[in-house]
């Protein structure tokens, strides 16, 4: 058990995530209990808008927690300050970046800033790390174009990549697949997991791919109307947990391929 | 590392442009002066000068050193609220900061025949108008980030900027209904921008409230590169979100207010002399931004204020006429260029 425990990066006891405003509390989900191990490749699946980036935003801190508590290396989300947690996490989000006049190398070298001193400087261990990054995800040939300039697949790897550079134990990424194409879809959920064999860093993305996730992924957090799920992909099959994902009229869930299929 | 290279041989460009621009708009004026004069006047003492080399010291030299305090100083408050609020269009005079300060102006010019009495006299220096100028300008940026907290939309936002400026036009013309000629003219005239107003006192206290902005700015570079990213991945690189964009927006406040309050409006520097920059430096990293702005800045000003005085005629011209002629053009070039604004 104890061995089990030293493991675990990131937990969530009790976690009720949800919106407040006006004094109305609108409780998305409630009662997530989650573990992520380290060095694991883990997936957040769930239909639209039963509240995966609900439940990112608030392991991120982005937002607050409704209720419960979340802990990264046995310490409470809410004990960590912006810097801390800039050490300890880093994000892949689904908005755009601000400003694409940036040279991919400076967008990269940006996710240094916990390290760097007063005005941003680079030091030889953080150009390493940009560099390191950088070939982790293969994209040298990109480094000196303006992020305008790249395609959305290219972006994507370029945002993976400063967020590779920041150097975290655990990266999390909303929807990191949306605009790709099935094939760079693979992709990147494959250089997802080569990532974390290559620098066993623990990885949590949402997605829609459940039929990849299932493929690839060391675990899966679940979400559905009634509860959160989280295990490993096979264990959630036999459990029968894919079934209530969806309404049934429509599509069912084929145990044998491990994926979805229309119904005739 | 070519990329290097190529920035310092264009930093040692500018700065001798901005030397060579410093001398030439000393040498120009109602009376042309020539080169060693200015030299010399620079060594004179105070009792032993000639007529030109006063000229100089008193007159010419201040004007030129306001031209480069004003001109880095708006460009470079330009860079940070565009940064801040992630709007290429975002700049002093558009976010309403200038009008702020304009309604402090207003308020102690025309207003100080509603307050009457021995309070006019007391409110009517300098001082009084360059603290309210100030004010003025903090106020207004403060309420622009307080509805930025609450609407999400950058476009809102400028149009919230430009319905400040509406409302400071209103107060103003109803001020000026009740006020007597004389105070109208003054507040026009400080309308018009004028760069030469300032004695050697008034620009120390200039030179040390700049300096205070100054240092606020190249303390936000850091967070302003980060920014560039967005709010949530700013947080996320271990920003503290709150303290920096309160440091830029008082480095903002000083740089843009005290500069109103002792020049007067002056328009579209703040907003076209970061795009200038950027598009001759390709690049939106901070360090190499900030101190270009302040070098381009500062040229453009010199050159506008140059082209204002009319070398060898005894008139000159509103200088916010000049950099309006030279601003228009220079966004609208750039929106036409590159179809959309890049920052």
């Amino acid at each position: 058990m104890n061995a089990k425990n030293q493991n675990i990066i990131l937990k969530t006891k009790n976690l009720d995530i949800g919106y407040i405003s006006k004094k109305k509390e609108n409780r998305i989900a409630k009662d997530i209990n989650i573990n992520l191990n380290k060095g694991e490749l883990i997936a957040l699946v769930g239909g639209n808008g039963i509240g995966k980036s609900t439940l990112l935003r608030t392991l991120t801190k982005v937002q607050p927690a409704l209720n419960g508590d979340i802990f990264i290396n046995e310490k409470h989300l809410n004990n960590y300050n912006n810097l801390e947690l800039a050490k300890e996490m880093s994000l892949v989000l689904t908005e755009p970046i601000s400003s694409k006049n940036l040279s991919v190398f400076e967008l990269v070298a940006l996710g240094r800033q916990p390290y760097t001193n007063w005005i941003g400087n680079l030091t030889t261990t953080d150009l390493e790390a940009v560099k390191k990054a950088i070939q982790l995800t293969n994209i040298e040939d990109l480094q000196h174009k303006k992020c305008f300039e790249l395609s959305d697949g290219q972006l994507q790897k370029v945002m993976i990549t400063r967020a590779l550079a920041q150097d975290t134990p655990i990266i999390i990424l909303d929807e990191p697949t949306t605009h790709l194409d099935m094939y760079h879809k693979a992709y990147l959920l494959k250089l997802l997991k080569q990532l974390t064999i290559d620098t066993s860093k623990t990885i949590l993305f949402s997605s829609h791919e459940i039929d990849l996730a299932i493929q690839l992924c060391d675990s899966m957090v679940v979400m559905t109307k009634d509860q959160v799920v989280s295990d490993q992909p096979c264990n959630l099959i036999s459990k029968g947990v894919f079934e209530s994902l969806f309404p049934k009229d429509l599509i069912v869930f084929d145990e044998k391929t491990g994926s979805f299929r229309v119904k005739k | 590392m070519n990329q290097n290279q190529s920035n310092k041989w264009t930093f040692l460009a500018l700065t001798l442009g901005l030397i060579a621009m410093f001398i030439l708009n000393i040498s120009l004026g109602s009376v042309q002066i020539s080169f060693s004069t200015i030299i010399d006047s620079f060594f004179s003492s105070s009792d032993t000068l000639t007529n030109k080399e006063y000229i100089i010291q008193n007159y010419r030299l201040p004007k030129a050193i306001t031209a480069i305090l004003v001109g880095s100083g708006l460009g470079i408050s330009g860079l940070l609220m565009q940064t801040l609020f992630k709007n290429p269009l975002a700049g002093p005079f558009v976010l309403g900061i200038t009008s702020g300060a304009s309604l402090g102006v207003a308020l102690v010019i025309l207003g100080s025949s509603v307050f009457g009495g021995f309070l006019a006299t007391f409110l009517i220096s300098k001082w009084s108008l360059v603290i309210a100028a100030s004010l003025g300008s903090f106020l207004v940026l403060l309420l622009v980030l307080i509805v930025s907290s609450k609407v999400r939309d950058t476009m809102a936002i400028l149009i919230i900027g430009l319905m400040f400026g509406s409302i400071t036009a209103s107060i103003v013309s109803v001020l000026s209904y009740f006020s007597s000629a004389e105070q109208l003219q003054q507040y026009i005239f400080w309308g018009f921008g004028s760069l030469g107003d300032l004695d050697w006192q008034e620009l120390i206290i200039f030179i040390i409230i700049y300096s205070f902005g100054l240092f606020f700015s190249i303390l936000s570079i850091k967070g302003l590169n980060s920014l560039l990213l967005g709010d949530n991945y700013a947080k996320s690189l271990g920003l503290d979100l709150k303290k920096s964009r309160f440091i830029i927006i008082i480095a903002t406040s000083l740089l843009a207010g005290t500069i109103t309050a002792f020049a007067g409006p002056i328009a579209f520097i703040g907003l076209a002399i970061p795009h200038l920059t950027r598009q001759l430096f390709k690049t939106s990293n901070h360090k190499i931004l900030l101190p270009a702005v302040f070098l381009i800045g500062a040229i453009i000003m010199l050159i506008c204020d140059s082209i204002a005085q009319l070398p060898n005629s005894d008139y000159s011209l509103p200088i916010n006429a000049i950099t309006s002629l030279f601003g228009a053009p220079i966004v609208i070039w750039l929106l036409v260029r590159q179809r959309k604004m890049i920052f």
